[in-house]
């Protein structure tokens, strides 16, 4: 069973095993990312020609005073300029192009994965926290993909060409320009150390500002109860200070940090000025070359810088892509592995022998169920709140696994059989009918094509939904989200006995609604459900008065078993649990029509016949 | 329009006016010294190509680095106090936001999701800080920057300048035909995320059915479908946005271009000399950062402003519950409560909850109020401590009109205990002390002994001082029930109100909470609401609402006699007793 999938991460910074996973995305991309890294190699050379150039012009033709020469500079340094332009372009295409891919790639792998998690996984999580796994968290991954990991050899590309130049020209110069390098990594290194302790610290106390907002705003009519706003503030107040102050404290060393930075690239270029002046003196260096010296050592500072910036980038891929592999790494529901045994058509004989099941240990929710439905049964569940209905259900359907005992259709044990393929056989309506967005055809054909457009509305008349349906301007196109919703809760249910029917499903099981419906509805829905049982074996957990009193046999659950067994009159004149529960729940329903037992064609129906007149004498 | 949505800002600011102009004047003082670099360094290769000594050369080198110090201490002194001042904003406006919030009634609650409310204080607070920091810090910087350098280079050259300034222009152009193209191509990869966002969110709400009716293939399908759409929105985007860096570059490029090619030629016709040269080329690349970065802050203004006037929206909500404008003096309630022809709705134009009740509570007594789920109960009781105020008819409390009375002072005599037992993530004590402004260690103890909850406490590892809730201990929602018991209790309430608050604690402990609650409040005015008709035997009148109305009271010796609603759910309960027992 599936427990609750915590948020909580060990956010460590770079981790070796979630990165080598996270590259495994790469791999059906390898041609785009090497040709993409070749891309940034040609761009960092392009990148040092600038300055090379401003070093050829100063000392061949600047000083020498020939202009003509400068036209070709010119000219070749826009080919340049316009070529780097090109492959830039190209380059971010590409890695873009790589990145949505991968975002692809995961979302898909997450979204699929997770329609075979066990239903547990997901009633146990709520929706909101799965659905950042599959939105936000691969959203975060994209700049990694994008402009992470790539750009990072571009900048390693730039460092190393520009160094590389530098000792072409002129290699001891090149040594002294470069010597302030260790203080450069020194300062980045201990300004690392600094803002990621604050940072920890930084994230801490936004967390305890959001917990302790959503709190209070969910308890805002206790304080307000209480008169503690005044409390309440200062509590707020003091934890928004700690978190102002922690902000400080990085606004501080972020302060230091940038000026730091800009000081030591001064500190290269008063070298070069002070050691390459005095070889300019000396003719052991060209003027151009100095002046194209500075410039090398003003580039040579931003890679670096953007490396830092990488390191924020890594740390939220890290947290993301860990959320994200928990999930994937969690073990699918083992019935959709079995290879579906080939059956014919269910026959729908259920039986339950002597089945034990709990949510969690030994916390029994059924104790020691048996019972048999026999093929064309009605069979109603009664039984007071938490008795277990519910579950009996979640068994049959396969969406929870029995701790104890056996579960047979047609006499063969459930879970020999492919889940997804017995679902396939039964009809389940449960109470709160769910609609996809989409058209009304769509939630009533739910995937299967083959249903035609002529059965679709022959269904829907069957089921008395067609009444409601050909109202509307766009008939089964209508949208079923049209402002808020376009259909009541009992045309809800009338849609759903209709989407099972669709199926010709010879087993029905159904959860029966109990949410308060006009008396109109409720009388077609009772119509429906009729027709809808008739010749099918059905198992439902009854609220209606006309469904149990229509049952061929009643099961009456308390506190996890079978107490009572028998049909409506039989179990009334044993006066025990199924009496009391009778007058509790059942007694008080008015009946609204005679309901007839005969079902059948929908147009010789004498119920629906009458109800017609009276709307027409009206 | 973004001036409008910020206007609220300018008081927050103004509180720290000095700091501001201190900053500003950091902020010019680093410039001046930023800029004068490039100088230095021309008078430097000026000396080079005049063949100075090497003493001159360890000078400028010295002056360059005594600059670049002076630079850095005055740029960490801005950056310290400009950013440190959006920070400060920030708990400002967090600050003010929250003491809002709690300013609002209930109804305001219900209406607007907490989810909404987090994301107001958080994610457009952040965006607010963005403006007020690096937003408002790299527009002044880019403003004095694009100044000073623009007339430095003009001092150098005024045609040099022209030429090379030329790209800027188109650059801005380009950039803003793209700009607005961008903008639309992103809302709608923006609509798509939000499409694909609830499509998973549907998936999983409706996980039941997809398997039900063995959608997961289909439901994949589906997914992938508009996962597609997704990428080609985001490429089509890509294609845009991909050309920005790659033309900022490039135009950043051409001006150098044009300074190599014209300038250099300048030099050779003696115009400039070397050492301006690159002085000029310095300027302009000094140029290049803030206005790329321009295009960034003019989107933190607009995300900002937008951010802004969501706050706004909820800082401009009037409380709907409030202190009337002449309320009365009173000190403390006797705990009379009067309803006249009380009309409640949640929502105007809603069907009313409460359809008039008329009532009349003596001090002292007790009234239990029985009926069927979604009859009005609760929202009747909540309409005296004016959690919601009623919406016709009057609610009176020792003849005086509700709303007359000093919020606080109504607010103090009344004990109320909910469904559900509402904890803070902190101690038990304070939790319980959250009635009393004051309390001793004792009344606390007394509180929670006649609440039954003593010796659950006692069980507890740090017993008073266990704390609940998101870091501490989860309290079943029986303990819970009685914490909030003993909250109300602990300030010896006039009125006590108890919204159906046992129904997860087991009848033998019911009852011994029962007595002790006769004992400590013999004197004050109760109304009970609850489902187990057996705890309002005792009360002195017993109310039976139905659809908002009443439609039966008495004692219950009376209304078992009438043989109506209550003798009716009288014998259901019944059953459930003993169907409990079973």
């Amino acid at each position: 069973m599936h427990g609750y999938v915590s948020d909580e991460i060990a956010g460590k910074a770079y981790d070796s095993r979630l990165m080598r996973r996270l590259l495994q995305y790469l791999a059906p991309y390898k041609i785009q990312v090497v040709f993409s890294l070749l891309l940034l190699l040609l761009i960092s050379l392009l990148q040092l020609v600038g300055p090379y150039l401003t070093k050829i012009a100063i000392d061949r033709y600047i000083s020498h005073g020939i202009s003509s020469g400068l036209n070709r500079i010119a000219l070749l340094f826009f080919f340049v300029l316009l070529v780097a332009f090109i492959l830039r372009f190209l380059q971010t295409y590409i890695m873009e192009w790589v990145g949505q891919r991968i975002m692809h790639d995961l979302r898909m792998n997450i979204f699929s994965h997770m329609q075979q998690l066990p239903l547990s996984f997901f009633d146990q999580n709520p929706v909101g926290r799965l659905m950042t796994r599959v939105t936000t968290d691969v959203q975060v991954l994209n700049e990694l993909f994008s402009s992470g990991v790539v750009t990072i050899f571009g900048d390693i590309f730039t460092l190393a060409g520009i160094i590389l130049v530098l000792f072409i020209m002129n290699w001891k110069l090149s040594l002294v320009t470069l010597s302030v390098v260790p203080l450069l990594f020194y300062a980045t290194l201990l300004f690392r150390k600094k803002v990621r302790s604050s940072f920890r610290l930084i994230r801490k106390r936004i967390a305890r500002i959001n917990a302790f907002l959503q709190e209070n705003i969910s308890g805002m009519w206790v304080v307000q109860l209480f008169s503690q706003e005044a409390k309440k503030f200062r509590q707020f107040a003091h934890i928004n200070w700690q978190y102002c102050q922690a902000y400080l404290k990085t606004i501080f060393y972020y302060a230091l940090f940038f000026p730091a930075v800009e000081f030591i690239s001064a500190l290269a270029i008063a070298m070069i000025i002070w050691y390459g002046g005095s070889q300019v003196l000396g003719a052991t260096l060209s003027l151009g070359a100095l002046v194209a010296f500075i410039q090398y050592a003003e580039r040579f500072f931003y890679p670096i810088r953007d490396l830092s910036e990488k390191y924020n980038i890594l740390q939220s891929a890290m947290a993301a892509s860990e959320r994200i592999f928990n999930i994937l790494d969690l073990a699918v529901d083992e019935s959709y592995q079995q290879v579906p045994r080939q059956l014919p058509p269910l026959k729908g004989k259920v039986e339950f022998r002597n089945v034990w099941f709990a949510y969690q240990g030994e916390e029994w929710v059924l104790e020691d169920i048996s019972f048999t439905v026999n093929k064309g049964e009605k069979v109603a569940i009664v039984g007071a709140t938490g008795a277990g209905k519910t579950s009996i259900i979640n068994l049959l359907t396969r969406f929870y696994q029995k701790n104890r005992g056996r579960i047979l259709i047609d006499g063969i044990d459930i879970e020999e059989l492919d889940a997804g393929w017995l679902r396939s056989q039964i009809g389940l309506i449960m109470q709160d009918v769910f609609l996809f967005s989409g058209s009304v055809e769509e939630n009533l054909r739910l995937g299967n094509l083959e249903l035609g457009q002529a059965r679709l509305e022959e269904l829907s008349r069957y089921v008395h939904l067609d009444q409601f349906i050909s109202q509307f301007p766009r008939g089964y196109q209508t949208d079923v989200r049209e402002r808020g919703s376009i259909l009541s809760a009992g045309q809800k249910q009338l849609l759903a006995f209709a989407r099972a029917l669709a199926r010709n499903p010879q087993l029905l099981i159904l959860d029966e609604a109990t949410s308060n419906i006009d008396p109109q509805t409720e009388l077609l829905i009772q119509e429906a459900l009729l027709k809808l049982m008739d010749g099918r074996t059905s198992i439902i957990i009854a609220h209606r008065l006309s469904t149990i009193q229509n049952a061929d046999k009643i099961i009456v659950i308390h506190k996890g078993k079978i107490r009572e067994m028998g049909t409506h009159e039989e179990l009334l004149a044993q006066k025990q649990i199924y009496y009391m529960l009778y007058q509790i729940q059942y007694k008080d329903q008015k009946r609204l029509a005679p309901l007839p037992l005969a079902t059948g064609n929908p147009s010789t129906n004498p119920a629906s016949e009458k109800r017609k007149k009276k709307e027409d004498s009206k | 329009m973004i001036l409008k949505e910020l206007s609220p800002l300018f008081s927050y600011l103004s509180k720290h006016k000095k700091g501001i102009a201190v900053g500003c004047v950091w902020l010019i003082l680093t410039n001046c010294f930023v800029l004068s670099l490039p100088w230095v360094l021309k008078y430097a290769i000026d000396g080079l190509k005049g063949g100075i000594n090497s003493r001159a050369l360890s000078f400028y080198a010295s002056l360059i680095l005594a600059v670049s110090l002076v630079a850095g201490v005055f740029r960490f002194l801005m950056r310290r106090g400009l950013i440190g001042i959006s920070r400060k904003i920030e708990y400002d406006l967090r600050n003010d936001f929250f003491r809002h919030l709690q300013r609002l009634s209930p109804s305001y609650f219900n209406r607007t999701p907490t989810g909404d409310l987090m994301s107001r204080a958080t994610n457009d607070l952040d965006a607010v800080r963005m403006l007020l920091g690096p937003g408002l810090l790299n527009l002044f910087n880019t403003i004095i920057i694009s100044i000073t350098a623009v007339s430095l280079m003009i001092y150098i050259d005024p045609w040099l300048s022209l030429y090379s300034l030329i790209p800027l222009p188109f650059l801005s152009l380009i950039i803003n035909r793209m700009g607005k193209e961008l903008y639309w191509r992103f809302e709608r990869v923006q609509a798509h995320y939000s499409r694909l966002s609830a499509q998973v969110q549907e998936n999983f709400a409706g996980i039941r059915v997809v398997k039900a009716y063995g959608q997961e293939s289909d439901q994949i399908k589906r997914f992938r479908r508009s996962n597609l759409e997704f990428v080609s929105k985001n490429m089509s985007l890509v294609k845009i946005w991909g050309f920005f860096l790659p033309l900022m570059l490039l135009f950043s490029g051409m001006g150098m271009l044009i300074v190599l090619w014209l300038g250099g030629k300048a030099v050779i016709v003696n115009r400039i000399t070397l050492g301006e040269f690159v002085a000029f080329n310095g300027y302009l690349i000094m140029l290049v950062w803030p206005i790329t970065a321009l295009g960034w802050v003019l989107n933190l203004f607009q995300r900002g402003a937008t951010s802004m006037g969501r706050i706004s929206q909820i800082l401009q909500q009037k409380p709907d519950i409030s202190n009337a404008s002449h309320p009365i003096r009173v000190t403390s309630l006797r705990g009379e409560i009067e309803l006249r022809n009380v009309i409640f709705a949640y929502e105007e134009n809603s069907e009313p909850v409460l359809k008039g009740i008329s009532l009349k509570i003596p001090p002292g007594s007790t009234l239990a109020i029985v009926g069927p789920t979604g009859s009005g109960k609760s929202t009747l009781v909540n309409l005296i401590p004016r959690l919601y105020d009623p919406t016709g008819g009057s609610l009176l409390i020792d003849g005086t009109d509700i709303r007359r009375i000093p919020l606080k002072i109504l607010r103090r005599h009344i004990g109320y205990v909910p469904q559900e037992g509402f904890l803070f993530s902190d101690t038990i004590r304070e939790n319980i002390a959250l009635g009393k402004i004051s309390f001793k260690e004792d009344e606390v103890m007394a509180a929670a002994s006649a609440s039954q909850i003593l010796e659950d406490i006692n069980h507890f590892p740090r017993k008073f001082l266990t704390q609940t809730g998101e870091r501490g201990i989860t309290l079943s929602g029986g303990q819970k029930q009685r914490v909030g018991l003993a909250r109300a209790l602990i300030a010896n309430p006039r009125i006590l109100i108890l919204d159906d608050p046992f129904s997860q604690v087991d009848t033998s402990t019911e009852e011994a909470i029962w007595k002790s609650i006769r004992e400590k409040t013999a004197g004050s005015t109760k109304i009970l609401v609850t489902h187990r008709i057996s705890s309002v035997r005792d009360a002195d009148r017993i109310i039976v609402l139905s659809g908002g109305k009443i439609v039966e009271e008495g004692t219950h010796k009376e209304l078992l006699a009438r043989k109506g609603t209550y003798a009716e759910l009288y014998r259901k309960q019944l059953i459930r007793q003993e169907l409990e027992e079973l």
